[in-house]
């Protein structure tokens, strides 16, 4: 009989395993649950619907008769419950579908605000294509707009919201944007990017209430008592890995759901990838999440090797990177660059690893290069992060020196020198070690 | 500003080659494949981690210009590095 696989979510984990087992198992039965009527699309890409640079259609990679090709099944409903015992996952409308193998990848969803006001009509996020439908409509008669949250969404919404004339008010807790991944030059870099569009921006103001009128909003108030007239209040203070379904079923859980390096659970047919992940370490047993579009795919791609086939691969999650643009400005997030806690954000937002705020005692080296502004975390031997905006030839060279962990004292020591000619010893070097490595 | 080619190489590139997918760095996004003048699905060839290697591509670079993550560039290869796409893969 055909070994049937169930998959739990119809993001990119979801369909770079069912690919993956496709490519494994000629005869399976594959299944794809998902209550996200819009299927698989791209996440990321509703910034750049948001921002007018895209049309919806442009945002769904692969055509329904393609799925239909390579035989993957969609159910779309949600998934209610796992019988571990049973090998069963029943549906919300009672349907039941047994499997032999499980892929629980359900991703991870914003975090609701919790101050009065927050269920009047007009405040939104921006987690999935219904928001974005949803911020557009309403952009369409907003004159003014508050933004509250930190990362890459926060922004992504705040120059959406530009794109589309809305005024625009974003409201930080402390003295500067993402301050636990970016330097204070970054910071500033992006919050100037941010002025030249005519967002507002207040620093040190947090958000007490959302002053609603007809159950509309009507205004924001802060904790120091100022009242910022709006029409749209949009929230992006991180996300929640969305584990019930797994906790209900007894799988260990922390963050995410507990995974060896094989993303296998504690039950041996079961797999998790994407946001839902919480993968340990195979020597610390630390976990870490990710909420990365790529990692996601490859840990996709490895569950789904691992589902399909006896031997399994481990998930090497090398060095997290994230390629963004936030006020304009490309820029490259990668390794270990920053530490401790942003004040605008709870936990984890999307486009980001935890393992990027674990720099702990690197040293820094700062510069700007031409069009690119610079910044590595150097450890003992080896370049451990890089942040790189602008210009992006440099991040190139850099990502494959971090992922490798590439050993070279020589370089870290060069490096730290006071006016080190940063891009010519990592060309350098680079070269030098990809002869070596070949 | 590119540090790592000569004016020479930047040439011959233009002249000889395809555009190539950093894949690590997509989110299938689309907005490559959006902007390709005769409609090559260049965010396919992305997934696979495939050049653009198409008789149709005017290697205009509107799609190394457009992404928004700079994960496209132009490289001299040999198209024959480079097998058909696995039948059963997206």
């Amino acid at each position: 009989m055909a070994r049937r696989y169930v998959l739990i979510g119809t993001g990119p984990a979801s369909i770079s395993a069912a690919e993956t087992i496709r490519s494994l198992d000629a005869d399976a039965s594959i299944v794809a649950v998902g209550a996200e009527r819009y299927g698989y699309y791209s996440r990321p890409g509703l910034a750049y619907f948001l921002a007018k640079e895209i049309d919806e259609r442009g945002l769904f990679p692969v055509a329904r008769h393609e799925f239909a090709r390579l035989r993957i099944e969609f159910v779309n409903e949600r998934a209610s419950r796992i019988d571990p015992a049973a090998h069963v996952v029943t549906l919300e409308d009672g349907r039941q579908l047994p499997y032999d193998r499980l892929l629980i990848a359900t991703g991870s969803w914003a975090i609701p605000v919790d101050v009065p006001g927050a269920d009047l009509d007009g405040v939104t996020k921006l987690d999935d294509m219904h928001d974005a439908h949803d911020l557009i409509r309403r952009s369409g008669k907003a004159k003014a707009a508050v933004v509250v949250g930190g990362g890459i969404t926060a922004l992504e919404i705040v120059e959406g919201l530009c794109a589309r004339k809305v005024t625009v008010h974003y409201l930080m807790r402390k003295d500067r944007f993402w301050g636990n991944v970016l330097s204070e030059s970054e910071s500033s870099i992006v919050e100037e990017g941010l002025r030249a569009r005519g967002v507002r921006i207040h620093h040190f103001t947090e958000f007490a209430q959302v002053v609603g009128r007809d159950g509309k909003v009507a205004a924001v108030q802060t904790r120091d008592g100022e009242t910022i007239p709006c029409d749209l209040v949009a929230v992006a203070i991180g996300v929640l890995p969305q584990k019930a379904l797994a906790e209900a079923a007894g799988l260990p859980c922390g963050r995410g759901v507990l995974v060896d390096e094989h993303l296998r659970t504690s039950d041996p047919d079961i797999f998790a990838a994407g946001d839902i992940a919480e993968v340990a370490d195979p020597v610390t047993g630390r976990g870490t999440v990710e909420v990365l579009w790529n990692s996601a795919v490859v840990k996709g791609r490895v569950a789904g090797h691992n589902m399909a086939s006896e031997h399994v691969i481990a998930y090497d999650p090398g060095a997290p990177l994230n390629v963004t643009r936030l006020a304009g400005f490309k820029i490259t997030i990668m390794g270990t660059v920053g530490t401790g806690k942003d004040s605008d954000v709870q936990g984890i937002v999307r486009g980001d690893s935890e393992t990027w705020r674990e720099s702990g005692d690197a040293s820094v080296v700062e510069t700007q290069i031409g069009d690119a502004h610079v910044r590595l975390a150097l450890g003992e031997r080896t370049i451990v992060g890089a942040v790189v905006m602008g210009d992006q030839a440099l991040s190139f060279p850099l990502q494959e020196l971090i992922a490798a962990r590439a050993d070279a004292p020589g370089l870290v020591a060069d490096l730290k020198a006071p006016g080190a000619p940063v891009a010519e010893l990592i060309e350098r070097f680079w070269r030098d070690w990809k002869v070596s490595s070949a | 500003m590119d540090w790592f080619r000569s004016d020479r190489e930047k040439q011959t590139v233009l002249a000889t080659a395809c555009v190539v997918p950093e894949p690590s760095r997509c989110v299938q996004c689309g907005i490559c494949s959006f902007h390709c003048p005769v409609e090559i699905d260049v965010r396919r060839h992305v997934w696979r981690g495939e050049p653009v290697i198409d008789s149709h591509c005017l290697t205009c670079g509107e799609c190394v210009k457009r992404c928004p993550r700079g994960l496209l560039r132009f490289e001299a290869i040999s198209a024959t590095r480079f097998e058909r796409p696995d039948s059963r893969a997206l």
